[in-house]
């Protein structure tokens, strides 16, 4: 059963490695989105670094938003998800392996590419274990709920829309959190609360959210 | 008589409020080959999704070794093959790394079997190719290579000779007329007449049966 699990986690890495373009999107539009803020509100240090817990947030969440439209999409047209229906595995564990490699090439990009553009917003080096710690808390979260709306739209032509209006509601407490973790430690409070919280986020995220995938795809499988 | 290996009991199929069929009832012993035949929209497909527990009937039930199909999953994926109108080949992805994976999600095989079976359907010299430079006949012959390995008795094939050239038809038609002689079990649709039927053949027309 592991065996399967390591498998698919290869094929999928193998799979995004092959199409770079797709993977390095979110990390550009990350990065972009986080260089045109201090365009629109103008080069204040001060304002660019009280408003950065809340930015180098929202931008990761769009980020990844943006690359879970097509999680599925492909599995899903080219017959792989009938296969993984059909198969003796559990299918809550197959799309667990497919979203772990996702995010893999995803958010934690995106936790590595992090620091760098924190520099930019003027967050002082002590912010940045918290910063990179709740991105790594958080990102896996948002990668897990985004399936559970990408698992449901994926019979959709045009699921895009949808699944930001599905799923963005549902990121609130990752959002506050991790922007309430860098807010607290920019001001030099302790952030291990919010950390923690974060972690148990996670924690269910990836025990829960699986099933909840699995149930989605055997529903818009069985269309 | 050997009691039937699957079974469908007053199978009713609604799809957006249309009714494909109503109490249609069939079944399948070892050794059978069932074509399913019918116009464009007479639920092919759909019946073919039912039968491998992949979408649920409307009304009616089916039933393998005369248990429940959907309490039984795990039965079910052991004795099922099941290649859809698209078989789950990443584009991608070489022949032989999309048949390796689709083994291991079923039956692990070894990697000389799968030479072995790409070589059955004529793709020796592609094994290691990017299936998207293939062309549609090459691509489809890629996901019946899985015929020619370690498979399971029963075979459900959607549209199995689309894209295939003349020798390729006839080749398959043979492999799945053996299989049926060996006591396996295949429903197929497709909208050509058959060259070889095994035995156990039937056909059923979900135009007429409407």
């Amino acid at each position: 059963m592991s065996n399967v699990f390591v498998l698919l986690f290869a094929r999928e890495a193998r799979l995004l490695c092959r199409r770079p373009a797709e993977l390095a999107n979110p990390l550009v539009f990350f990065a972009i989105v986080i260089a045109l803020f201090p365009l629109a509100v103008g080069p204040e240090t001060q304002l660019l670094q009280r408003i950065s817990p809340g930015l180098v947030w929202l931008a990761a969440l769009l980020a990844v938003l943006l690359s879970l439209d097509g999680l599925f999409r492909g599995d899903y047209e080219d017959g792989s998800l009938e296969q993984w229906v059909v198969s003796p595995h559990p299918l809550a564990l197959l799309v667990l392996a497919k979203v772990l490699a996702h995010w893999v090439f995803s958010g934690l990009a995106l936790v590595i590419l992090a620091p760098l553009l924190g520099l930019m917003l003027g967050l002082p080096g002590s912010a940045m274990p918290v910063l990179l710690l709740s991105l790594l808390l958080g990102t896996p979260v948002l990668s897990l709920l985004g399936a559970v709306g990408a698992a449901l739209t994926v019979g959709l032509k045009r699921g895009g829309l949808l699944l930001a209006l599905l799923i963005l509601p549902l990121y609130i407490p990752v959002l506050i959190l991790g922007s309430g973790a860098l807010q607290a430690a920019l001001q030099g409070l302790p952030a291990a609360g919010y950390l923690l919280w974060l972690a148990s986020l996670a924690a269910l995220a990836l025990t829960l959210t699986p099933f909840a995938i699995a149930a989605g795809l055997t529903i818009s499988v069985g269309e | 008589m050997p009691s039937p290996f699957l079974e469908a009991l007053s199978l009713t199929c609604e799809r957006d409020w249309r009714v494909l069929f109503e109490g249609l009832d069939l079944e399948i012993r070892a050794g059978e080959m069932l074509q399913v035949s019918g116009p464009n929209g007479s639920g092919k497909t759909s019946l073919l999704r039912l039968l491998g527990g992949l979408m649920q009937p409307t009304q009616g039930e089916i039933r393998l070794n005369g248990k429940a199909l959907l309490a039984q999953r795990a039965e079910v994926a052991r004795n099922l093959l099941w290649i859809g109108h698209a078989a789950g080949i990443k584009g991608l992805l070489t022949a032989e790394e999309n048949l390796v994976w689709l083994c291991a999600l079923q039956r692990p095989s070894t990697r000389d079997a799968i030479w072995t079976a790409l070589d059955a359907v004529g793709l020796r010299g592609f094994e290691d190719v990017p299936c998207h430079t293939l062309s549609a006949g090459q691509q489809r012959r890629v996901g019946l290579a899985r015929l020619h390995l370690d498979a399971p008795p029963l075979w459900i094939l959607d549209e199995p000779f689309t894209a295939l050239d003349k020798l390729g038809v006839a080749q398959l038609e043979r492999h799945l007329a053996e299989h049926c002689e060996r006591g396996g079990m295949v429903v197929l649709t497709t909208h050509h007449t058959l060259g070889e039927r095994p035995a156990g053949y039937r056909e059923l027309d979900l135009g007429r049966a409407a």
